[in-house]
């Protein structure tokens, strides 16, 4: 089987993200850069079917400037085979990414696209599900374990109050969460060979499609800061303050 | 302007979720009405019926919309989707997995998240995990957005909608249910919970959260949530996690006990009207957002506050 696995360049986790000074963006100058951290745990997933001999080849896409090689070239110093990076100047909303993605699909025709459940810049969460909707494809969300059972793929699913397993007709979209697995350390040699791996470019353009933003971004802002309260001396005095002061007890 | 709304349930009770993203859905200025699609839910499209602010409620019945699986349950709404303005539901792992896939079968790019309405066109949501607001204005004709329930709060009741029947559509037939392992409490959900408390790693094991957390928890009539280290450790379940990547939760008080308070734990709890903080840390994070810090062990502060609270009466 081949496996699909899109990957996005988002400011690292750890980076302290602010606004522009003058609020019409994020900042991004001298911001650390990284994979997302759910779509690298996608390529972890698809590195594990391809080493149960699940999967034969895996094929990791990014769609943005050409610094998104940056986040193919990290899946493929875990072990994705080939990369395709889909250029443009703009940003992509999530359901121009599904249209772009169900080119791609359209395309390879693999059996399985293994996704991050969100990006961690604009947490949308919805690319996965639209590339499933597109391509009237099944689809299992957030997803905390992954069995391919012969024509069907097994998936269980971090929901509200617990998880459910799911039952998907190959082919197939999954979308990653959190504890689906701990991705490896990319070792030197492997980030060495890695640069050698083979990336095919393509324009936007090339693909024909209107990936012309629908949402409009008036505004970027920040959220109201929570201020530091006062410090309690001790357990009585806290109970106190919560009942007499904040009236929450 | 017309709207509707996903209702969330378990095909006996409405979630407290529907009433809240109801309140966001009549911000909107239009009638709302209100669905319910499930296997044998009548009794919940009842209890819809009575949130005050619900012109109709539509009733889909059927075997396949049992578990909630999104390809039926989209192609349900997307036949329904005709005569609605926007199409809301609440921003559950339900609603998230769900409404992106209707936007997509209709071609809308949908908003995510939605804390705010300044128009019925023009969106509050948070990105970077919280740290950036973002304004957005919708310019597809149907909107489709799911609501960060958290922001919102519930309508009252003392309506009476209608309740009419909704034919179910063709089921794609290419997903199935195949099991759950849902967590039974006794105490209140996460998300709804008036009074929270969460441990985090410095609980060092699931018998100290069992010995230390859960007596406060009784005795408040709380919910129990931890961090994302504590989970990570296995102290506790996935589902208690608390925090951007976890649950986002908006309690009257929030009692963070051995939490440090990474940037991603903070963002589920900013709502909190009180924040407690109990670390024996005074640098801690979690200070700088608290409302009450207690610089204590919390293997002493914890029992003491157990001891002084009175046992809950059912």
């Amino acid at each position: 089987m081949k496996i699909i696995v899109p990957v996005k360049r988002v400011a690292d986790a750890n980076a302290h993200v602010r606004l522009k000074s003058d609020g019409s963006g994020i900042e991004t100058n001298g911001v650390q850069m990284s994979i997302n951290p759910f779509d690298e745990i996608a390529v972890e997933e698809a590195i594990r079917l391809k080493e149960k001999g699940v999967a034969q080849e895996i094929v990791t896409v990014s769609i943005g400037r050409p610094e998104a090689a940056e986040a193919l070239r990290s899946a493929f110093a875990i072990g994705a085979d080939r990369g395709l990076l889909v250029t443009t100047d703009s940003d992509v909303e999530p359901l121009a990414v599904a249209k772009i993605l169900k080119a791609v699909v359209d395309e390879e025709k693999p059996e399985l696209v293994i996704l991050g459940k969100q990006a961690t810049d604009y947490d949308c969460d919805q690319a996965g599900q639209m590339l499933a909707g597109l391509l009237g494809w099944p689809q299992a969300t957030f997803a905390s374990k992954v069995e391919v059972k012969g024509t069907d793929v097994l998936v269980t699913r971090e929901v509200d109050g617990g998880h459910q397993t799911l039952r998907l007709r190959l082919p197939a979209i999954i979308t990653c969460d959190l504890r689906l697995n701990t991705p490896r350390f990319a070792s030197l040699p492997s980030i060495m060979k890695a640069k050698k791996k083979p990336i095919t470019q393509k324009t936007l353009d090339s693909y024909g499609i209107d990936a012309k933003p629908r949402l409009e971004i008036l505004k970027f802002s920040e959220p109201p800061r929570r201020k530091a309260g006062v410090k309690v001396k001790s357990v009585p005095e806290l109970l106190d303050r919560l009942r007499n002061e904040a009236g929450v007890l | 302007m017309k709207t509707l709304l996903l209702a969330e349930h378990d095909n006996k009770v409405l979630k407290e979720s529907t009433a809240r993203a109801l309140s966001c859905a009549m911000a909107l200025q239009g009638e709302v009405d209100l669905l319910v699609v499930g296997k044998a839910c009548r009794p919940v499209a009842e209890q819809a019926a009575q949130l005050a602010g619900a012109a109709r409620v539509l009733l889909t019945e059927a075997d396949c919309y049992e578990h909630m699986l999104a390809e039926p349950v989209a192609a349900l709404i997307v036949e329904l989707a005709a005569p609605y303005d926007a199409i809301l539901a609440p921003s559950t792992s339900s609603g998230r997995n769900i409404m992106p896939r209707v936007a997509a079968l209709l071609d809308v790019m949908q908003i995510s998240d939605a804390t705010r309405v300044l128009s019925p066109d023009t969106f509050e949501r948070p990105i970077y995990a919280g740290n950036v607001i973002e304004t957005v204005r919708a310019t597809d004709a149907k909107k489709v957005i799911t609501v960060r329930t958290t922001a919102f709060s519930p309508t009252a009741s003392g309506g009476n909608a209608s309740i009419e029947v909704a034919a179910p559509v063709a089921d794609p037939a290419i997903s199935a249910f195949e099991s759950e392992e849902v967590h039974v409490s006794a105490r209140p959900d996460l998300t709804g919970a008036r009074i929270i408390i969460s441990g985090g790693r410095a609980l060092q094991s699931q018998e100290n959260f069992t010995k230390y957390i859960e007596p406060i928890a009784d005795r408040l009539g709380a919910a129990i949530g931890a961090s994302r280290a504590a989970v990570d450790a296995g102290y506790v379940p996935n589902d208690w996690q608390v925090g951007q990547t976890g649950k986002i939760v908006a309690p009257d008080l929030y009692i963070a006990a051995g939490i440090s308070g990474a940037i991603q734990h903070l963002a589920g709890i900013k709502d909190a009207k009180i924040i407690v903080a109990i670390n024996k840390d005074p640098d801690a994070p979690i200070f700088q957002v608290a409302d009450y810090g207690l610089v204590a062990d919390l293997f002493t502060a914890l029992p003491e506050l157990a001891g002084q609270l009175e046992p809950l009466h059912a």
